[in-house]
């Protein structure tokens, strides 16, 4: 099976230096994009591949690229931005690529600014990744020093700058053009959509946001093609995928994967199966903003089509598991009251009918609820499902309650007839 | 007033900026490193040196979570409330470190040596529960490991 986004990764050791990495191979895709390719041609390549956007929304990546205006009137400069701020609850793939291969990313940044003809690039790293940061602005240095970025890169003409942002922490900035925003300086509000940022992003310039482990793939697909990253996969998108678990599994940890490998074997196989004494009851199949699967699922491929067909969202492709000794009222409680505190305020249904939601399940956990609870929740994640608020925030934070409700509804009615929680003494 | 050595940095940011005014974040980031948090002075000085209003910049700095509008101890303890980390053993952690130190969260040691700030997500749900102080990951807590890693600081100072 092979693993090209994680060939380089040794985990707890130094990532590999420019020389190192090219010694292996690396720079290679970006010689041969940079002096076999048009732009066009690799943007093309790239929706062959069906390469589809791994920071949680799964948008065709070449088909992304190619609503940017190109040509000598398309407006100036264009930006490519790629997404570091991995704050989604549960995630923790980016970390791993942006700490153990840092010249992959830049390798990837290169072609794909190339494709949209992009002067500027930037990585938006989130706060507390501090080896990242260490990492990534000594191997920035060196592909300037290399001649992989600047001016007449490679003796081709073109030219990119690259430049590091590092946040000042806020969930909201992982929305892209809430993301835009805050590159700007300003508060990460989202921007409404359309225009999109290809047409109108950072400055109101063509922009380009792709999530780190999309852009890893990018060199990838040049160096091999689009037939060979199709067949990497189990699934009707290509590649592979960093799958990852948390919670009470015998190994917690990430692995790449076939897209499309089954939840079963992630959990039983690589993470090992559940600690002694706790019992799987579900999962959210990518991040906190997903639906519950439960046990009926484990034999559901984990990829873009599947997930959606079994009721949640592909998402992050990083599992947060729900044991029979943790308790689901709690654990969405936790999910609610995060996604409540880190509403950016923007619009009012967010704002103030995430807190109240989250105040209303608290209060359940606490053996303080009513009946009647349970329908005023329901009909709440309705109130702020998709289509009802500005971004796809709460609407993010609806989907752990909803299915939590539908799952583990007898749970919810212990709490409230017993007046406390079953989990707590 | 801005120092020498604030004014340089943010100049070094801006000479790679478009526009001065989106090294706003770098700015605050800057200033916060050198003072260990950002009063209302600060703001104003950040604002007059990228030709802002200071509500402008103060609108930005209330916004983002690890900006500190408030003085922090000399080392900030940010400790995963996340779900994984929850899930794994947060509130024993976060019981662990109040007891240990004789502060709840968002306060700060009478030595002022420590804050406490539960934090979101830190991405390393693998390794949970996690916190971090100063720049350093520390997963897998439990009451012994928390208690190594706090004695080592303050040896250290």
């Amino acid at each position: 099976m092979e693993t090209p986004l994680t060939r380089f990764i040794r985990p707890n050791e130094e990532s590999l230096l420019l020389s190192e990495y090219e010694k292996r191979g690396g720079y290679t895709a970006v010689r041969k994009a940079l002096k076999g390719f048009a732009p066009e041609e690799v943007t093309n390549l790239v929706k062959d591949s069906t390469l589809a956007g791994r920071g949680g929304a799964g948008f065709p990546t070449g088909l992304k690229w190619s609503f940017v205006p190109m040509g000598d009137d398309a407006p100036r400069p264009k930006y490519f931005v790629v997404n570091a701020d991995e704050m989604e609850p549960g995630t923790f793939k980016d970390r791993m690529l942006l700490e153990g291969d840092q010249h992959q990313l830049i390798e990837g940044i290169i072609i794909g600014a190339y494709a949209v003809q992009a002067e500027v690039a930037y990585i938006f790293l989130r706060a507390h990744y501090n080896l990242t940061e260490l990492r990534m602005k000594r191997a920035i240095q060196e592909a300037y020093d290399a001649g992989y970025l600047g001016k007449n890169i490679l003796g081709t003409g073109y030219n990119l700058d690259l430049h590091l942002h590092v946040s000042a922490g806020r969930y909201i900035c992982g929305e892209e053009t809430a993301l835009l925003n805050s590159l700007e300086g300003k508060r990460a509000v989202p921007r409404a959509k359309p225009p999109f940022p290809q047409l109108s992003g950072l400055f109101g310039r063509p922009t380009v946001v792709n999530n780190v482990e999309t852009v890893c793939n990018i060199p990838h697909i040049i160096e091999h093609g689009a037939e060979w990253y199709k067949g990497l996969s189990n699934s009707s998108h290509g590649g592979t995928k960093i799958y990852g678990v948390s919670g009470r599994a015998q190994r917690p940890g990430w692995w790449e994967l076939p897209l499309g490998t089954t939840a079963r074997e992630i959990i039983e196989e690589h993470a090992g199966g559940m600690l002694p004494g706790h019992t799987l009851r579900g999962m959210l199949p990518g991040g906190g903003s997903t639906d519950f699967l439960t046990t009926e699922h484990l034999d559901v491929k984990l990829d873009f089509e599947s997930v959606p067909a079994a009721g949640s969202r592909f998402g992050t492709g990083t599992m947060i598991i729900l044991d029979d000794k943790t308790c689901p009222v709690g654990f969405v409680y936790n999910l609610l009251k995060f996604y409540a505190r880190e509403s950016c305020g923007w619009c009012t249904p967010c704002r103030e009918g995430l807190p109240w939601i989250a105040r209303m399940v608290k209060s359940i956990e606490d053996g303080n609820g009513e009946m009647g609870d349970l329908d005023i929740l329901a009909q709440q994640t309705r109130s702020l499902g998709p289509g009802k608020t500005f971004c796809a925030h709460a609407p993010g934070a609806m989907e752990p309650l909803q299915s939590a409700l539908k799952y583990f509804k007898d749970d919810f009615v212990s709490h409230i007839t017993g007046k406390r929680c079953p989990w707590r003494g | 007033m801005l120092s020498e050595r604030e004014k340089t940095d943010i100049d070094a940011e801006i000479a790679g900026a478009p526009k001065k005014r989106m090294t706003t974040i770098e700015a605050l980031r800057i200033v916060q490193r050198e003072r260990g948090w950002v009063s209302d002075e600060a703001i104003k000085d950040i604002a007059e040196y990228l030709e802002m209003t200071p509500d402008e910049v103060d609108s930005v700095a209330t916004f983002y979570n690890m900006i500190f509008r408030k003085p922090v101890g000399k080392h900030v303890i940010f400790v995963c409330e996340s779900i994984s980390c929850w899930v794994t053993g947060y509130e024993g952690v976060r019981e662990h470190l109040q007891n240990k130190l004789g502060i709840g969260p968002g306060e700060t040691t009478s030595d002022g040596m420590f804050t406490l700030l539960p934090v979101d997500c830190l991405g390393a749900c693998d390794r949970g529960p996690t916190m971090v102080v100063d720049e350093e990951l520390h997963g897998n807590l439990n009451p012994e490991s928390i208690d190594k890693i706090l004695d080592e600081i303050k040896r250290e100072g």
